[in-house]
């Protein structure tokens, strides 16, 4: 019996051991950013920073450090990627956790997943040269390295994350609920739309979260298909320039110390910002979902 | 078997501790060439290792500057704020030349544009030239594309062309056969390549000139040699201190006569006799 006790105590410190190591690394990185981040305002003020027009820290005069055209390059590609991946995704996972069955489903959902583990590099090859002259030809513009292209790619890279996630909130919803409606004479599709998506809800909430953290982070697409000119966007055809391909262009060069280099960390603690304040709505909608709809 | 396999394991290492390795990082426009000159050199001195990486020259002058490599290869000069970074680690640079470029201006094949002067070229990459109109062209949008500036062709093409900004909206690539890519895909494009990337069609190289009358081609040896073609350029490869040991056998090797053959098959174009002599000087 005090054996039992003891391995018992035992096992719960190591899950805890684990749960306090994972958060002292986040709050480590975090405190890394921080401290590196904050140090880019000794060569320019916190106001030019959050405000300014232009990126430009390797120029040939005065270097200027603007947050607005990256942040703008990141945000415009992102909602258009969800744009397309959100009806997709949920439609497609609708179908897939409804609709199929036995091993169509199971080879449909493995297909989908495979597809998650695609290397983002193949992916923007495929832009590089299929998409982009494709884009050019169809809408008439000089180039299709821009923001559209960017954002059909990470649309599709945060597809099968969406599709997959979102099908396992659905497959969780009990079968009596399906039951239930059928015996009330509801069709497969009205049980599937009206009764077990909205039941899945905050499922589906946390799958789109997870497909917009996959293309708020993505860096490869975008720099090879994004045009990587640092414009405040205008157009879906205007080459855009990401938080994420900017510390990915610039880390190498940048001279450890110096204003360029500290800069690159703001912007990762900009990225930090953006990915927790996302978490932090889902959540919150998650937890107000889960009140109002009370299994 | 399994004993087999440790003996096996166990040589490998053995002969990797053992054998020399030269680690050489930096210019993506001297990858393709410097990955050639290393495997000709390890058809010659099977016993040293030659790995060659890419990055840009920003960061090849870097990984030198924080004695990661031993060999950084860039398509500039050292800037001296690398160098005082450098003296700063305790490092001292030494620069040798192993090849020289021709920068070349590449358009559209179709585009009727072929010559241009620096002026013109600069007013078009900052972007005050914004129609092929202007330069005696058809009525259609410029639009440019360019390296990043992690890129030494990205620093010398500003030095050399530009001489101030770029235009905001030029497109940054990311390496060299991207913006060939996109200048075959693009009627209005502009880009600018090292001369050891033109050989596919779709694009056409331009000719430039200095004083508006003499145009010259970076694809004529004897123009880039005597220094008529504005955007001439040597490729440099920096080490700390002078080179020595292993590292010192490839660079000998790079200036070889053989190695200056394989710089020619490469498009590129051989050390001219003031290279060959400051070479020396630091060998």
């Amino acid at each position: 019996m005090r054996l039992r006790k003891v391995a018992d105590r035992g096992v719960r410190g190591i899950f805890m051991a684990n749960a306090v190591f994972s958060a002292v690394v986040l709050l480590g990185i975090l405190a890394f950013l921080l401290l590196y981040g904050v140090r880019t305002f000794s060569g320019t003020s916190v106001l030019k920073f959050l405000s300014g027009t232009v990126w430009n820290p390797d120029a040939y005069g005065e270097p200027s450090y603007g947050l607005l055209p990256l942040l703008l390059g990141t945000l415009a590609s992102t909602a258009i990627a969800l744009i397309i991946a959100i009806p997709l995704g949920v439609a497609s996972a609708v179908f897939i956790s409804e609709r199929l069955k036995g091993w169509v489903r199971v080879t449909v959902k493995t297909l989908v997943e495979l597809f998650a583990g695609f290397p983002s590099v193949v992916l923007g090859f495929f832009g590089l040269v299929v998409l982009a002259p494709l884009i050019a030809r169809i809408f008439h513009v000089p180039s299709g390295l821009n923001l559209l292209n960017a954002g059909v790619l990470l649309g599709l890279m945060s597809l099968p994350t969406i599709i997959s996630v979102a099908d396992d909130a659905l497959r969780v919803v009990p079968h009596s609920y399906r039951e239930a409606a059928y015996a009330l004479g509801a069709t497969p599709w009205t049980t599937a739309i009206r009764i077990v998506l909205p039941a899945a809800r905050s499922g589906i909430l946390a799958a789109i979260m997870l497909g917009f953290g996959r293309a708020v982070g993505e860096t490869m697409v975008v720099l090879m298909v994004a045009g990587n000119a640092a414009l405040m966007p205008k157009s879906l055809f205007d080459p855009v320039r990401t938080i994420t391909s900017t510390i990915a262009i610039e880390l190498g060069e940048s001279a450890f110390g110096d204003t360029h280099f500290y800069s690159l960390f703001a912007l990762g603690f900009v990225l930090f910002l953006l990915a927790l304040a996302t978490n932090l709505v889902a959540e919150s909608l998650i937890r107000r979902e889960k009140r109002s709809f009370t299994l | 078997m399994k004993k087999l396999l440790s003996i096996a394991t166990l040589t490998a290492m053995v002969t990797t501790l053992v054998a020399g390795e030269v680690m050489v990082k930096g210019s993506d426009t001297m990858l393709n060439i410097t990955q050639r000159l290393a495997e000709a050199f390890s058809a010659t001195r099977p016993d040293i290792t030659v790995s060659v990486a890419g990055g840009g020259s920003g960061v090849g002058i870097n990984a030198v500057v924080n004695n990661e490599v031993q060999i950084g290869n860039a398509s500039r000069a050292i800037k001296s704020k690398e160098i005082s970074s450098a003296r700063a680690n305790g490092v001292n640079p030494v620069e040798y030349a192993i090849a020289v470029d021709g920068l070349c201006v590449i358009t559209n094949e179709k585009n009727p544009v072929k010559k241009l002067t620096i002026t013109q070229l600069g007013d078009i990459y900052r972007g005050k030239v914004k129609n092929w109109s202007e330069v005696g062209g058809p009525n259609k949008p410029v639009s440019l594309y360019g390296r990043q500036p992690n890129s030494g062709t990205f620093v010398f093409f500003r030095e050399m062309a530009v001489k101030s900004e770029y235009a905001q909206s030029m497109r940054q690539m990311n390496g060299n056969s991207q913006i060939v890519e996109g200048v075959k895909a693009d009627l209005g494009g502009i880009g600018y390549v090292g001369v050891g990337y033109v050989k596919d069609g779709g694009i056409s190289v331009i000719e430039l000139s200095s004083d508006g009358t003499n145009y010259s081609s970076p694809l004529d040896k004897s123009a880039v040699d005597a220094g008529t073609y504005p955007l001439a350029r040597p490729l440099f490869q920096y080490t700390n201190g002078k080179v020595k040991g292993d590292a010192k056998a490839f660079i000998e090797f790079e200036m070889s006569p053989a190695g200056q053959k394989i710089v020619e098959e490469e498009g590129f174009f051989p050390l001219n006799k003031s290279l060959v002599e400051k070479n020396q000087g630091n060998l």
